[in-house]
């Protein structure tokens, strides 16, 4: 009797004992993973880091060619990403008539979310690289990296489209406006931060990602700088530097990590604060978006 | 004033899923009256307004049949400009539902969209005689750049109908205006509604009796998607033909 | 006249915007294309039933086998392991959060956790050469530099918060009332949680295991910096062995010229990295359906 009822004491508590935990370990992996990388990488933490570009020296060595490349692929990436993805999802969600055509290109989105990076890398590999004959310039490492994270930005303005009333749909087309106008006076701007906080999380996806650009054949050692895009002289500004090559963040601390010399990977640890720093950044303030969206709202 | 036939339905039926919504519908509403249709919840009342402007298409699955004529031409005809119907035909809704922007470019919205406006002059100046017309002026005059969110429930009742004013329709469809509001706010816009009438033809819809009562010239009484009443405001009230409608 | 216009545009506005969308399905055709093209190049050379059978995978050596069961193996336990951490984390987790806590609680705690999901996966491998292994040779002495543990424990920690999030997702989807009925009937709240609440969410909660699997199949920077750059054909979790995606990123580093057999491996293996996750991916998709349709 006595028994049985501990049993029934242990089952009603697992949950909340078990879970706590397990939310606790969680976050405290996090935690751990996060001191042990400022404690391997912080005193190489300094402005020669971030001015030097790689060397076979490590206590030389530095991220430059590595950080101007990522706000190179960042940029670029961005500006592919927001046109493309909000177009496909107002498509999907305003205009698209329920249906097989509808039914596909939402089956076709959702799987494209789940195809793994690296077979974004031989997808680019194949066209950008050698089809369009790009090499493994900046622009063809952004229209990969475009390709892996779309399918966030298409399903985030989808979500945020969504939650605009009906009712405000309803108060423009009674006045007479037709669907576009509807849609680009009213539904956009109402949806804008939920949309932008989708386009910000797939920012954050895309910085860290490394596979599909190793697999384009992007350099892990690299002692230039794209050309950058202010010229001296009228009109001020070039796009060589799309042709040029480059490294990002992530394959930098790769190459440092894949090295057996300790030295090495305090330069690592040092790259991965600055990544995690940014990407950690970006991800709030998608969040805060987020949030912002989802207040105003509910304040309808 | 001389009076005329604005809107006739004939034979007019509505179906959502193939599933028949208003049976037959036979009416004849009259220019620069008001308008009332009466009855229980889900008989049929926001369907046949909804399908005057053609709100409806924007559902799936809506049909129709019969016709639905205004100003003597079927509105259901293939050739149909919805666009222009709904500048002619506008509605206020059940519950107020202002653009999250300023007063005043909720008002002009509509005005942008149909190109009403040469200078910015004109523009405010319409917007000021919607705002009048509407009886929200002198409220709001001075902070037309607030958000319409700002506004009290009758207030932001009263800018949807401004709103619907200003791009001059003939017809104003009214979904249950009051539902949402107090008595103060409410006995507002039935004094808005009654003036209104002057320069515009008002369908309103209502499942409240006595506010039929008040603000009506005619009314129709609407059951499980029939018409089973229609006729002076006064006449229903005091000796109804049907004995459900005395119900 | 003016109504032609705005008519003209708003085709145009249509077309635009339906080209944006079917850019998706190109995506998806040119994956097919590329992968099957060089993959049918390969096949070639190479015959299938030596790909799906030899117990080799050295296209790198002079003896060269092409047996693709080493890196499948290590694909597959890599994700085992990582599985086992990520269900029992990641599902009571999601029990915890959806049913015990309170909402404004579980408003906090989803987006930290959502921060797994976005620590870069290069870091994750920094972490699980460098700090887990050197841990796990406490426990395992003999657990070599490069093992399938370490990487395997550390990506079940990345597919957590996919696990909890759509799981919690899943659950708060069962509708109040069921949850009444199961008090009702004098259930307390542990029989109403494994009694009513995650049977009515399972397909919701098998959707989330299955998108983790596909996740954890897919998942390279971990497995390729912690788990090795050597084929082993081994159910040793201690051992080096090289996963599909590490297969690929090794070759890739490399100056393989395009049109060598080497060159095609790698299209070989994506595409059989590309089948096991489209298999998943459709499953997952078709049970998160049911779930949303159930509870409309
Ligand atoms: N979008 C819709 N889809 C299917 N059926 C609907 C829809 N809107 C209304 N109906 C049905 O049509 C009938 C009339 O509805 P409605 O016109 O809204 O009634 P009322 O406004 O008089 O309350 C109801 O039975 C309702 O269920
Ligand atoms: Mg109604």
């Amino acid at each position: 009797m006595h028994e049985e009822k501990l049993i029934y004491k242990i089952r009603d508590n697992f949950f909340p004992v078990a879970g706590l935990l397990a939310t606790v370990v969680s976050l405290g992996v996090l935690f751990v993973l996060i001191i042990d990388v400022f404690k391997d990488g912080y005193m190489r933490l300094n402005l020669q880091f971030l001015t030097s570009y790689p060397s076979r020296i490590p206590e030389k060595a530095g991220i430059l060619s590595a950080w101007v490349g990522t706000v190179w692929i960042m940029v670029l990436t961005a500006f592919l990403i927001f046109p493309i993805g909000v177009a496909s999802g107002i498509y999907l969600e305003e205009y698209a008539k329920p249906g097989k055509i509808k039914d596909f290109l939402e089956i076709n989105i959702s799987n494209l979310a789940g195809v793994p990076s690296i077979i974004y890398g031989l997808l680019g590999l194949q066209i950008f690289v050698y089809f369009f004959k790009m090499d493994r310039s900046v622009l063809a490492g952004a229209l990969t990296l475009s390709l892996v994270v779309l399918p966030i930005v298409i399903v985030a303005t989808r979500e945020a489209l969504k939650a605009v009333p009906l009712s405000l749909r309803e108060a423009s087309f009674a006045l007479g406006a037709n669907k576009l106008q509807t849609v680009v006076f009213q539904v956009l701007p109402s949806a804008f931060s939920g949309i932008l906080s989708g386009v910000i999380l797939a920012m954050s996806r895309a910085i860290g990602e490394t596979a599909p650009l190793i697999t384009i054949g992007a350099l892990t050692y690299i002692a230039f700088l794209p050309t950058s895009p202010f010229t001296s002289e009228f009109p001020f500004i070039t796009f060589q530097g799309l042709k040029d090559y480059f490294t990002v963040l992530p394959i930098q601390i790769f190459n440092w990590v894949s090295r057996p010399q300790k030295a090495f990977h305090s330069n690592a640890a040092a790259g991965i604060i600055i990544l995690l720093v940014i990407s950690l950044f970006i991800n709030f303030l998608a969040i805060y978006l987020r949030i912002k969206f989802e207040k105003y709202m509910r304040r309808r | 004033m001389e009076t005329f036939t604005k809107i006739e339905a004939k034979n007019f039926c509505a179906y959502y899923n193939n599933k028949i919504a208003l049976k037959n519908i036979n009416i004849k509403i009259y220019s620069n009256k008001i308008t009332a249709i009466i009855g229980p919840s889900g008989c049929g009342k926001s369907t046949f307004l909804r399908s005057l402007n053609r709100m409806n298409d924007l559902i799936e699955n809506f049909s129709t049949s019969g016709e639905l004529l205004v100003d003597n031409v079927n509105i259901y005809a293939k050739d149909t400009d919805i666009i222009s119907l709904r500048k002619k035909v506008g509605m206020v809704f059940q519950k107020p539902n202002p653009f999250p922007k300023s007063i005043f470019e909720n008002i002009a919205y509509g005005l942008r969209i149909h190109k009403m406006f040469k200078n910015y002059d004109e523009l405010y100046m319409k917007v000021e005689n919607s705002l009048k017309e509407a009886a929200l002026w002198d409220e709001v005059k001075d902070d037309l750049n607030k958000s319409a969110f700002d506004l009290s429930g009758g207030q932001q009742q009263r800018l949807c109908i401004a709103r619907a004013l200003v791009i001059k329709p003939e017809i104003i469809l009214m979904d249950e205006p009051t539902a949402s509001l107090d008595p103060i706010s409410t006995a507002k816009i039935e004094e808005l509604i009654r003036k209104l009438k002057e320069h515009y033809t008002i369908v309103i819809v209502t499942h409240n009796m006595q506010q039929a009562a008040r603000v009506s010239d005619y009314s129709t009484f609407f059951m499980q998607g029939e018409m089973i009443e229609y006729d002076e405001t006064t006449k229903i009230f005091t000796a109804p033909s049907n004995k459900l409608t005395e119900e | 006249m003016k109504i032609n216009k705005n008519k003209i545009i708003e085709k145009i506005s249509e077309g635009a915007l339906f080209i944006s969308a079917s850019l998706s399905i190109f995506v998806t055709i040119g994956i097919i294309l590329v992968l099957l093209f060089e993959t049918i190049e390969f096949f070639k050379e190479v015959p299938i039933i030596k790909f799906l059978t030899e117990k080799q995978w050295t296209p790198l050596f002079e003896d060269k086998h092409f047996g693709i069961l080493p890196l499948l193996n290590a694909t597959i336990l890599t994700s085992l392991i990582a599985m086992v951490v990520a269900i029992s984390f990641g599902l009571t987790i999601a029990v915890y959060i959806s049913e015990y806590i309170k909402p404004e609680q579980r408003m906090i705690i989803k987006p930290i956790m959502e921060i797994l999901a976005v620590v870069p996966t290069v870091v994750y491998g920094y972490f699980a050469l460098l700090f887990v292994t050197p841990l796990l040779r406490k426990i395992f002495p003999d657990i070599s530099t490069f093992n399938a543990l370490s990487p395997g424990i550390v990506m079940g920690f990345m597919i957590i918060p996919i696990i909890a999030t759509l799981s919690d997702d899943a659950m708060q989807a069962v509708p109040k009332w069921l949850r009444e009925g199961g008090y009702a009937l004098g259930a307390n709240k542990f029989q109403v949680t494994t009694g009513v609440v995650i049977p009515s969410a399972l397909s919701g909660i098998m959707a989330s295991f299955i998108l983790g699997v596909s996740r954890a199949i897919g998942e390279t920077m971990i497995v390729t910096i912690a788990a090795g750059q050597m084929p082993n054909l081994t159910f040793n979790v201690l051992e080096p062995m090289e996963t599909i995606t590490a297969y690929i990123v090794q070759v890739s580093l490399g100056d393989t010229p395009a049109g060598t057999l080497e060159f095609k491996t790698i299209f070989a293996a994506g595409m059989t990295l590309f089948i096991l996750t489209f298999i998943l991916n459709i499953i997952s998709y078709f049970l998160k359906n049911k779930y949303r349709e159930r509870y409309r």
